[in-house]
Parts: C-alpha cells; structure tokens; sequence
C-alpha cells in the first residue's frame, strides 16, 4: 500500500513530515536530550497534546466522517489511562513496600507484601482489600491488554445495543453522553475499586526507572506519543482513502441509501464505534503517565465535550483538521487557563482569563460552526483546488446540483 | 415458470389506514412490469414491503429459487440477496465522485473487513467505465456528484443500480425530469435489463409505459386491481372509473 498510498494522499505525507521535524525539534531543544529551552513540564504539555490529537483523531472518525456524534470517547481516553495507571501504581508501590519490609528483622511473607501494597494504595479509600478489578494490576501485560480490550468491549457492547435499535442523531448523543455521566459517578464511588475521587496518582514515576530523571522519561513519551500519533493518522488515513471511507461518509450523509445497497449499516458503526474507542484507549494511556494522575472528573461528560469542539473548530471530516483544533485548542487553553495570559484592565471590570477562557472557547465554537463550518482545516482549501467549483449564474431549477444559467448555455 | 419473487396476502396499516390490503403479486426471473395506480394506491410501500423498509402485519414474501422469506430480513440482507432499488428523488452521495458512487454499488462482498482491504481491480475499474459510459457519466468520473444536474443524478442512480447486479430492480418514476431523448435511452436501459432479470417499474406516464411494451399491473386502495396488457387493463372499466376516468 505505502508508496502509492502516499501518493495518493500526499496531506498524509505532509502531516508525518511536519510531525516528524516537530518531534525532532523539540527533542533538541528539550531539558532532557539537548539544548534545556524547552522545560521537561512543557515537554510533558507538548507529549500530552499529542495523546489529546490522537483522541481527537478517533473523534473525527467517528464524528465527522460517520456522523455519529459520540460524547463517549473521553471516557474511553480514560479508561485507557485507568488501564495503564493500575499498574504503574501497583508495580511502583511494591518496589517501595519490598524495600521498606526488606530492613525488617523477618523477611516479609509474599501475602504480607500483597496486603501491605493493599494498605498503601486503598488506604486512602478505608480499605485495605485488593477488589477483583485489580486482579491484573501486576502484570504489565495484562493491563496492556486490558488498555485496549476494555475501552473495545465497552464500546462493543453499548454500541451493539444502541445501534442495533437505530438510535441515531442527538438521541445517540444523549445516550453515549448518558453512558460517560454513568460511568464517572460510578467512579467516583469509593468502594468501585479505582480510589474514588482520589484516582490513581504518581503515574510519572515508572516503576524500576527510579535512576532515569523526569527530564528523560519525559522525552521517550514524547517519542511514543509522536508514534502514535503518526501510526494512528497513518491509520485513519488508509480507511478513510478506499471504499471503506465512501461507505463511512455514506453512512453520514444517508444512511437508508447504504442500506439500500447492502451494507449493514450498523455493522460498520459498530466497527468503527470500537475501533475508534479503541485508539482513544491507547492515546489515554499515553498521555496519563504524562499527567501523572488520573482521577474520575477527568472523564466527565464535559470533556467529551471538548473533544467535540477541538474537532469541529479544527474542521471535521478532514484528518489534519481534527490535529490541528486539538493541538490549537488544548495548547491556547492551558495557556489561558494557567494564568500566563495577561489579565485586562477595563477600568470597571477586570477581566480575567481563567475565568472568562470559556467564554471565549464557547464563544468561537459557536462562531465557527455558524461562519467556518469547515473550521481551522478550511483555510488549506483557500490554496488546494478542493474549494466548491464557482459556477456562476442562478440555478436552473430546485436542486442543490441544478444546472446553472451559463452551465446550461455551454 | 418458476417465480423469483411471490407476494401473497400481505396487509399492513398506518395508524389505522390500510395502505396496502391482502396484496398479491409474482414475478418471474427475467420479467419486466409495470404498476400504475392513482396517488395514494399503496405503490411506494409494496416497495417498502419487498425492500424490507416496512414490515407487514400479514402475508407472506418469498423470495428466489429456495423460496426464502424476505419478511424479518434487514434492508441490506436482503439488498444482497438481490433486490436493487432506485428512488424517486435521486439520492446519490453528492459528497463523493461519480467513480466513488460507483465502486460503492458495484458488487462486492459488503462486510466491513473485505470493504477495508477492497482496492478497486482492473477488472472493476472497466466495467465502472462501462456503466458510466452507458450512463453518460464518463467524462464526469472524478467530479462530485453533488455538481451534477439533476437528470445527471438520475443515470447515475440507474447506473448504481446496475452496478450492484441485482436480480430483482425496483424503479420508481425513472423518468420523471428527463428529455424525451433521455427517456428513450432509459427504456432501452431497462428493457435489456429485463432480459435477464426482474424489473419492476412504478410510472405514471402512460406513454413511458407503452413503451415498456410489457404486463401491467394495476393498484388501487392497496390491492391489485386488474393486470395484464396496457390495452387490456386501460380496456377494464373499474381501472377506467378509478384511474384514467378521473
């Protein structure tokens, strides 16, 4: 596929040239492998953001090229983290409690060890007990698999029943919305076994790398994060290219007319409902050991919201597009929002951004979608010919796609 | 001769209206026909039946040579056992080239994983330029389809339609918004098709239908009312009180 593939798409080559010197450069640049401009924290930012892409890469899958506006798959972002968090924090509280007990006059007995890693993590909850959702935590591999099989098999089996009933359009919303509301309050309990509101934290430190500064750490998941952006975007970019994105972008523009052609409509929702939440799993447990914490707000149906405006200012149904609004938005906001924005003295009010930096994202959601419904992305159409032919003259007759007066008279 | 298509009894109301009442009809593997009927004679929903967009409240729908029920089958189930539809209002992917439009109805397998590995063979690529040429559409390949006029749209429908191969094609209207050249051409299309399979074809132009030259069936209030030659029904007078009287 790769070689003509890319000719065939040559935004895609663009995109991996431009991410590829972006990694570069800020690799040289950064604390921990080159020059020291750029902070390890904000090379943590950066890495984040590129998890935040990856997300929103899933969301334009399924959003702006299959038209199912699903405000779920943050929570499947999360679980992902959740995955991947259990753990780190399993592994790395061992390694402390092994040390400590190995001074003591007895050597500790394997289930004194267990309990005590019990009594570290579910202290803060009351609860010393390991409950059966941490039955893997100590197998690296296990939760790796788990990062990407429990974000699938939710989404598989709430999108089986919720197409298989044809629910579409805003009633869909509501219910994906409905699920990731479930879904945080069901976490934020403390006996749901993930620590409640406290979530799982310390995520940074990598258990066994003890000796490997935050500086260096911070660079190999910026690598990873680019990586995954790019196999991602390479991903999305080679379902999209065939038949598979007519049938997608079918499915959003008349969904009865595929049917009528043979395709099971709800067949392919679902495969790209659990495939896109898939790769939302993935880019969240990439980007919590950035974090370093993971706690239940961060699933809640808000941030799904989110991800719903990064795709549509950057510009939905367009790949980069998707890039573009979550790394333009995510970056602008931690900029307004960590109080590096200057506030503005208007002499009766002052305004501050923190708290008006809503405002004005809410603001230019609502601008964009009524003014630049292709978002960020449309500017490339300024430049590419993939501007609307100018046909001049009046339509001819009712349709959309009518012949015009001077197409008529040729 | 065996019947690739068998309608028997089948019933089904709207809130109590009965659109379609213990309607029968067959049609044979390689037959062209015709339904005329008055507004409202429950045409477009004996396509709804048979596409499996609406399911009856009585009657039975046996479909090919197994005599499989299409009845409890969903639309692209049974759109893969055979049965192609065109719509009225065309409704083609305006987002999409012709050539895209094309290779989405052409016959292939349609699950989701053989649609993500299909990359277009010689082979298809050919015959794509066939039915486009046979629709006009050549020259207009790589354009949007959303760009096309409104007659454009409609061969491209009938050319999607071909392109699936089905046995069974049920056509609403085909001509309706088409210059009397384009109509010719579209009897021609239709009348070779029906060489080798089933046409069903919804018209209310009398004059597109004589020139079908084939058997007639005619609906009123939901159940057939007489069937046969043009000459034969049009000669009925109870289709001659509720339809070309008035």
């Amino acid at each position: 596929m790769s070689d003509t593939f890319l000719k065939r798409n040559p935004s895609t080559l663009v995109f991996l040239a431009v991410l590829a010197l972006f990694v570069l450069g800020v690799t040289l640049l950064a604390d921990g492998a080159g020059a020291g401009v750029i902070s390890t924290s904000f090379v943590k930012t950066l890495g984040k953001t590129l998890c935040l892409a990856l997300v929103a890469l899933a969301m334009d899958l399924v959003w702006g090229y299959t038209g199912i506006l699903s405000l779920g798959h943050f929570a499947f972002f999360g679980l992902g983290g959740y995955m991947i968090g259990m753990w780190l924090m399993y592994a790395r509280t061992q390694a402390i409690v092994v040390s400590s007990l190995s001074e003591a006059p007895i050597p500790a007995t394997e289930s004194e060890i267990v309990d005590a890693i019990g009594n570290q993590i579910f202290g803060v909850v009351g609860s010393s007990e390991f409950p059966l959702v941490w039955m893997f935590a100590d197998s690296l591999l296990m939760q790796l698999v788990l990062v990407v099989a429990v974000p699938g098999l939710l989404a598989l089996v709430f999108g089986w029943l919720a197409f298989r009933s044809r629910v579409t359009g805003v009633y869909l919303s509501i219910l994906t919305q409905a699920m990731t509301l479930g879904l945080a309050l069901y976490l934020f309990q403390n006996d749901s076994g993930l620590r409640g509101n406290n979530g799982l934290s310390g995520l940074q430190n990598l258990p066994g790398l003890d000796h490997v500064p935050q500086a260096t750490l911070s660079i190999w998941f910026f690598w990873a994060s680019g990586l995954a952006l790019a196999l991602g975007y390479l991903f999305a970019a080679w379902i999209v290219s065939g038949k598979f994105g007519s049938v997608l972008r079918g499915i959003r523009d008349n969904e009865a007319r595929v049917r009528f052609l043979g395709y099971s409509v709800e067949g392919y929702k679902l495969f790209i409902f659990t495939v896109t939440a898939i790769i939302a799993g993935i880019a969240g447990a990439l980007y919590y050991p950035q974090a370093g914490i993971i706690n239940p707000a961060e699933i809640a149906p808000v941030a799904s919201i989110y991800l719903a405006v990064w795709v549509a200012i950057g510009g939905r149904g367009r790949l980069y597009g998707a890039v573009i609004g979550a790394v333009f938005v995510s970056l602008v906001s931690s900029w307004f929002t960590g109080g590096q924005a200057p506030d503005v003295n208007l002499g009766f009010y002052t305004l501050k951004w923190v708290d008006w930096w809503l405002i004005v994202l809410g603001l230019s959601f609502v601008l964009v979608t009524l003014f630049a419904p292709r978002g960020i992305g449309g500017l490339v159409d300024l430049w590419s010919d993939r501007r609307q032919p100018d046909r001049h003259g009046a339509d001819l007759g009712p349709g959309v796609g009518a012949l015009r007066e001077k197409e008529a008279e040729q | 001769m065996s019947m690739l298509l068998e309608v028997s009894g089948v019933s089904v109301s709207f809130d109590g209206f009965k659109a379609i009442n213990n309607l029968s009809f067959a049609i044979g593997a390689a037959e062209m026909r015709a339904i005329i009927g008055p507004n409202g004679a429950g045409k477009t929903t004996f396509m709804d039946i048979v596409t499996g967009k609406t399911k009856p409240d009585a009657g039975r729908v046996i479909w090919g040579e197994r005599n499989i029920s299409l009845l409890g089958m969903s639309e692209a189930r049974i759109a893969r056992e055979g049965v192609g539809r065109k719509f009225q209002k065309p409704t083609v992917f305006e987002d999409q080239t012709v050539l895209e439009n094309l290779l989405m109805a052409l016959r292939a397998p349609r699950g989701p994983l053989a649609v993500m590995f299909y990359r277009p063979s010689p082979v298809d690529l050919t015959r794509v330029e066939e039915l486009a040429s046979e629709i006009g559409l050549l020259e207009a390949l790589q354009r949007k389809s959303g760009e096309l006029s409104h007659g454009q749209k409609q061969w491209l429908e009938i050319g999607m339609l071909l392109a699936q191969e089905p046995r069974l094609l049920l056509v609403d209207e085909p001509a309706a918004g088409m210059t009397p050249a384009e109509r010719e051409h579209t009897t021609a299309i239709l009348v070779e098709a029906a060489k080798t399979r089933a046409v069903v074809v919804v018209e209310h132009d009398m004059e597109f239908v004589r020139r079908l030259d084939c058997r007639v069936t005619v609906l009123h209030e939901g159940a057939v009312l007489a069937e046969g030659s043009l000459d034969h029904v049009t000669a009925n007078s109870q289709v001659i009180d509720v339809y070309l009287g008035r």
